[in-house]
C-alpha cells in the first residue's frame, strides 16, 4: 500500500486521511507537514483518519506526540479515529493510548468536539 | 544480497547504505525469511517493527545519516530462533543511558521509543561493541510458539 496524506473538510472539522506506513523517511514528514499545515491556517479541530495505516513505527508514533501537543498549545484539538488493532497495539504498549482521544470511527470523533 | 543454499534459507547478510528507503530493503529481506519459517504474518509484523527500529536507529544514531556508511543486516536460524543483527559504523553509545519513554517525564517527547519496542517485540535483545567501529545489536525471536500459532 502506497503512503499518502490527503486532507478534507468535514464542516469546521479538518480530517488528514493517512494510509499506508507513517514510518521514518516516509509518512512521518508528511503527516506532520500536514497538521501543521491544518494548524498554521487556524484550523482548531482536527481528525486523524488511521484506518489505512498498516504501519506506524516510533518516528511516526514521535511526530503524532508532536503534533498532538503543538494542536493542544495552539488551542486546537487533535483526535485519533478508527485505529487498526497493529497500530493501537503500538499505542498501547507505550501507554499513549490514554493520551490521545481516540475514536472507532468518524462519527464519533466528529461529535467529541461537541 | 547474498544467501546461501538451505531450507530453511541459510544466513541472508545485506550491506545497506545509511538511508531510510534502505530499510524497506531489510523489511523485504525479513519478509523472504518468515516465508521461508512459516512465521505467521501477525508475529512477522512485529518483528518487521523491530528489525525497522533498529535499523533506523543504526542509520540516523550509529552511521548519523552518512550514506558513506554502512549498515549490517543480518539474519540466520539457530534452532527454533530466529536471530537477526544489525550493525552500524558510528561511535557506540551505552544503552544504560536510555531513558524509559513510560516514566511520566518521557511520555510526550517526540523521541526514544524506538529501542522500547525492540525489546517489547522481540524475546531478547543485546548490544555490543562492533569489532572496530560502532554498535552491533542481536535480537532473537522464538519461532516454536509462532509457528505452532499459525499451524
Amino acid at each position: 500500500m502506497k503512503t499518502s496524506v490527503t486532507t478534507r473538510d468535514v464542516g469546521d472539522v479538518k480530517a488528514i486521511d493517512l494510509k499506508g506506513k507513517i514510518t521514518i523517511g516516509a509518512g512521518d514528514v508528511q503527516m506532520r507537514e500536514a497538521i501543521h499545515s491544518a494548524l498554521n491556517a487556524g484550523c482548531t479541530k482536527i481528525i486523524v483518519n488511521m484506518k489505512e495505516v498498516s504501519t506506524i513505527d516510533s518516528s511516526g508514533v514521535g511526530e503524532l506526540v508532536g503534533c498532538y501537543t503543538t494542536a493542544t498549545h495552539k488551542g486546537a484539538k487533535m483526535k485519533l479515529e478508527n485505529l487498526p488493532a497493529k497500530i493501537s497495539d503500538v499505542l498501547t504498549v507505550t501507554q499513549l493510548i490514554t493520551v490521545f482521544d481516540v475514536y472507532d470511527n468518524e462519527q464519533d470523533a466528529i461529535n467529541s468536539f461537541g | 544480497m547474498t544467501t546461501l543454499e538451505g531450507n530453511p534459507p541459510g544466513p541472508i547478510v545485506l550491506w545497506l547504505a545509511s538511508r531510510y528507503e534502505n530499510i524497506e530493503l531489510a523489511q523485504a529481506a525479513l519478509d523472504h525469511v518468515c516465508r521461508h519459517a512459516g512465521v505467521p504474518s501477525e508475529d512477522e509484523h512485529w518483528i518487521g517493527i523491530a528489525l525497522r527500529e533498529a535499523v533506523a536507529n543504526a542509520i540516523k544514531h550509529g552511521n548519523r545519516q552518512d550514506s558513506t556508511k554502512k549498515v549490517l543486516v543480518s539474519f540466520r536460524r539457530e534452532g527454533d530462533d530466529l536471530l537477526i543483527v544489525v550493525g552500524d559504523e558510528g561511535e557506540g553509545f551505552d544503552p544504560v543511558h536510555i531513558a524509559d519513554p513510560l516514566a511520566p517525564e518521557n511520555q510526550m517527547k517526540t523521541s526514544g521509543r524506538g529501542i522500547f519496542y525492540i525489546k517489547t517485540f522481540m524475546d531478547d535483545v543485546a548490544f555490543s561493541r562492533g569489532e572496530t567501529a560502532g554498535t552491533v545489536l542481536t535480537m532473537r525471536k522464538s519461532l516454536k510458539a509462532q509457528q505452532a500459532k499459525g499451524a
